[in-house]
């Protein structure tokens, strides 16, 4: 018996090992896709305070990509190099494993983010919805990560969540301002959410990756997703938008790596010029 | 030895005092209490671990080469500044000297006891005193000001705008 046991602890190890580097990586990737797409608005907002809020909001994900690619690095540069290489499906073997080539030479297909964040901004409606959905769906997820048996994503969550609480402020009072307020404003809003809700079931559509990281089961997940619903549909209420429901149907995919032709011209965008010009600096 | 040490990083606590954060000049990163240990290992070699204000704080990449630069020129040959995330900072961490310096900047500091940031409490403001007329009549222009860790406010009696560096 202690035999056999000892023979499975490597697989099992093993598993754990990569579904702890799957899931940082979907939580970098998630992270610098919303950072690159709201700092697109940067010298474009409605007017300038926004367009700083924007700018703001993208750097606070920016930074916790960086947290999220740095504690992915470190744990792959304790692996032995082709086992590390392999986990994180790079695109160009880089010279060493850190949170640029994490960033910068992983193709879209090893891109683990969900595809909510990569669509196009679209107009102002749009964005404050995604931010207001996604802030929403984190700012849940990572209480559940303050309990994590690895201390270091705990304390990115910790971090991460005072950052949050702000997205999750200033895009809830937009969603009221824009729901309840011009004939105009009110039509944007019922479009943006006819054409992000689709996307939403894919937060709650938990992967192995997610389940084992995260230490999560379908109880704990249907929980995540009842509170979440109830959040979204109690700031709707605020903003007199009808209440939703999650339907049998949903986008999905991103999560493993399965993207929309979107997620492509950004990474052409972003990944340009470390991949023409290897190691430049500033 | 063991006071050698002892007397050393106090040493290193005054030269960070110098330090100044890049984006609210008035500050030192011991004021803003982001500097979170000092550990020197002997004569040579020094760990100081710092915490970021804001995952995505800009200031920190130039915060960490101002104390190895300090730190090299008192005499240290192996310089480690190491970056921890718990507990998180949180405006707590802030000196009373630092706050009094930020308020005679013209920048309103951080309230004692925060409200703004739990969601339960998704509605209420807080009340912020200008930092000039030192009235409470003020009101939000915008709850991201100049920087990630500021708040842009103007005051209903004097008029004036003014940063308030926001809670965490
Ligand atoms: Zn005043």
């Amino acid at each position: 018996m202690i035999i056999m046991q000892e023979q499975t602890m490597p697989a099992e190890k093993e598993n754990a090992q990569k579904a702890k580097i799957d899931a940082l990586l979907h939580l970098a990737d998630d992270s610098l896709i919303m950072g690159h797409r709201c700092s697109e608005w940067c010298g474009h907002g409605p007017i300038l305070e926004q367009d700083i809020a924007l700018t703001n909001i993208a750097l606070d994900f920016v930074g916790q990509a960086r947290n999220f690619y740095q504690h992915a690095a470190a744990l792959l540069q304790q692996l032995p190099n082709d086992m590390a290489l392999a986990l994180a499906d790079f695109d160009i073997t880089p010279a060493s494993i850190t949170e640029d080539s994490l960033a910068y030479l992983r193709n879209a297909n090893a891109y683990k983010n969900h595809l909510l964040v990569e669509l196009p901004n679209g107009d102002w409606a749009q964005t404050i919805l995604k931010i207001f959905f996604f802030s929403n769906y984190r700012q849940i997820l990572f209480q559940q990560l303050l309990k994590n048996s690895d201390t270091q994503l705990a304390a990115i969550a910790e971090k991460s969540l005072k950052e949050i609480q702000y997205h999750v402020k200033w895009s809830g009072e937009w969603v009221m301002r824009l729901g309840d307020g011009t004939d105009e404003s009110r039509e944007r809003m019922l479009k943006a959410i006819d054409y992000l809700w689709p996307y939403v079931g894919e937060f709650f559509n938990c992967t192995e990756y997610e389940k084992t990281a995260f230490e999560l089961d379908d109880t704990s997940i249907d929980l995540l997703k009842q509170t979440w619903l109830n959040t979204i549909n109690h700031t709707f209420q605020l903003a007199t938008l009808p209440e939703q429901t999650f339907g049998k149907w949903y986008q999905s995919g991103g999560k493993l790596g399965i993207h929309t032709e979107h997620l492509g011209y950004i990474l052409a965008e972003m990944q340009f010029l470390p991949r023409t010009y290897p190691n430049a600096e500033w | 030895m063991v006071n050698t040490i002892e007397h050393t990083e106090s040493q290193v606590w005054q030269l960070l005092s110098t330090v100044n954060d890049p984006e609210v000049p008035v500050l030192s990163i011991v004021d803003l209490g982001i500097v979170r240990n000092v550990s020197v290992h002997n004569a040579e070699s020094i760990t100081v671990t710092i915490t970021p204000t804001y995952s995505g704080c800009p200031a920190m990449d130039v915060i960490s080469m101002q104390i190895r630069l300090v730190l090299l020129e008192y005499g240290f040959k192996e310089v480690k500044v190491e970056k921890v995330l718990s507990p998180a900072w949180t405006t707590d961490w802030m000196s009373e000297s630092g706050k009094e310096k930020l308020k005679a900047y013209g920048i309103a500091p951080p309230l004692p006891k925060q409200t703004v940031c739990k969601p339960d409490e998704f509605q209420e403001e807080e009340a912020i005193q200008c930092p000039h007329c030192l009235s409470y009549h003020t009101r939000l222009i915008s709850r991201f000001g100049s920087t990630a860790c500021k708040a842009l406010y103007q005051c209903q009696d004097c008029k004036e705008p003014f940063d308030y560096f926001k809670c965490h």
